[in-house]
């Protein structure tokens, strides 16, 4: 049987891809960035614990969807993903390689579970896909694994609930549980943390938020997927909404974790920038 | 047993207005700024950017955009271009277009110089006291 065996979470950032592009990624700038991936990129290099599959959770910003179609929870069910032109050219990274059989599995429990998922059978993925995969798996190839992508809406209002993400996560690892080849699936949650991006109150960090959203998503689930929007908004910046998506990745993991290496600096850009990598624990 | 819960859709979105210098990007400002990001989105396309470039004012004619919008979208003033119903993520295309970044479009929109801003950053950004609540200056 399919398992959830890890949960990571990361910035998406386009500006990391950036660095990546331009050889900046060990400056004095970005170099304490890329360190702080350092832990994890040996770590999922390892046979041990190289995912088969990931269910890369993101958001699209306004690449693959536009105004016409808006998704709440989508699913990459193609065999493969281009990365997207998002108005400089499409990222030179691979190519990310679905794996339709687990995809189409997954869709299907979600929807009896009556999440309605938008089922993608052609989708180009953007930097809140890529960014993550080149900052824990750096520039091979080919990536190593099969990628799994699952837009959620947080650009348009409303977004879904930090709860509704939650039981979205956990709904997410009965569906690999219930899947009958072996495979390791780690779900990922990405963007954040704290910032704001847009009018002039852009440019919002909000440490002691980012810090007490870490804590409780390790310890506290319980009470942090209850937290309203308008929080997120007020502490987090307005596009620190992203960190609903964090919640997915922490209901697919069960009720408790254990943490195996955190990552917390500031500024990245214009974010503050979180790295987690938990693991279910008994 | 019913799950349903009781939702007041206005006061949740009441309570946007409610924070400094932000426009959460509701229904209502995705609706008016509709064409705005169909716009921005088309310069996905390389032809697309190379036509734009070309002949900006021309190219934005195309679109169903309000006047304040296209004026916005030629001075890039990007506080306007929210105010028409602009998203950053949309508008994102258009400073990926002139070779700007987010740190430059984000900085533009504060009042302040891109030194001042990148400054602020790497110090740690801007503080949330005071900027939470208009209403309850917290
Ligand atoms: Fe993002």
């Amino acid at each position: 049987m399919a398992r959830v065996t890890a949960g990571l979470t990361s910035s998406h950032i386009p500006a990391l891809g950036a660095a990546i592009q331009t050889g900046t990624s060990n400056n004095d700038y970005w170099g304490p960035v890329f360190r702080g991936y350092d832990w994890v990129k040996e770590w999922i290099a390892k046979d041990e614990n190289k995912p088969d599959v990931v269910v890369l959770v993101y958001n699209d910003h306004a690449s693959a969807f536009d105004m016409n179609i808006i998704p709440t929870f989508a699913i990459g069910c193609a065999e493969s993903f281009k990365p997207a032109d998002e108005g400089w050219g499409p990222r030179p990274v691979p190519d990310v390689v679905g794996h339709p059989d687990l995809a189409w599995h997954i869709a299907q429990c979600l929807i009896l579970e009556e999440f309605d998922m938008t089922i993608m059978n052609q989708m180009d993925v953007d930097h809140g896909c890529t960014v993550p995969l080149s900052m824990f798996f750096g520039e091979p190839d080919a990536w190593p694994c099969k990628v799994i992508p699952l837009p959620v809406n947080v650009v348009t209002y409303p977004p879904p609930s930090g709860n509704r993400c939650y039981k979205l996560g956990q709904a997410i690892k009965r569906a690999v549980e219930s899947f009958p080849e072996d495979l390791k699936v780690q779900v990922w949650g990405t963007g954040g943390m704290s910032h704001q991006l847009q009018g002039p109150r852009a440019g919002l960090i909000n440490k002691d938020f980012d810090l007490k959203f870490i804590k409780q998503l390790i310890n506290d689930p319980e009470t942090l997927r209850h937290m309203p929007h308008i929080e997120y908004l007020r502490d987090a910046g307005s596009e620190g909404i992203e960190l609903v998506m964090w919640l997915i990745m922490r209901g697919a993991l069960g009720p408790k974790v254990e943490e195996l290496y955190r990552f917390y600096h500031i500024p990245a850009s214009n974010t503050a920038l979180g790295v987690l990598a938990l693991e279910p624990a008994a | 047993m019913s799950d349903h819960k009781d939702i007041d859709v206005h006061s949740y979105l009441a309570e946007f207005d409610d924070i400094p210098g932000t426009r959460v990007f509701t229904a209502k400002r995705a609706r008016k700024g509709y064409w705005l990001n169909q716009f921005a989105m088309s310069l996905m396309k390389a032809e697309n950017r190379e036509r734009f470039k070309a002949d900006e004012r021309a190219y934005l004619d195309e679109w169903d955009m309000t006047e304040a919008a296209k004026l916005a979208v030629l001075a890039r003033d990007y506080n306007a271009m929210i105010d028409e119903g602009g998203n950053v993520y949309f508008l994102s295309k258009l400073f990926s277009t002139d070779g700007k970044s987010f740190q430059f479009a984000a900085g533009s929109m504060t009042g302040m110089t891109q030194e001042e801003y990148a400054e602020m950053m790497l110090k740690g950004g801007r503080s949330p006291d005071g900027v939470r609540s208009i209403k309850g200056g917290y």
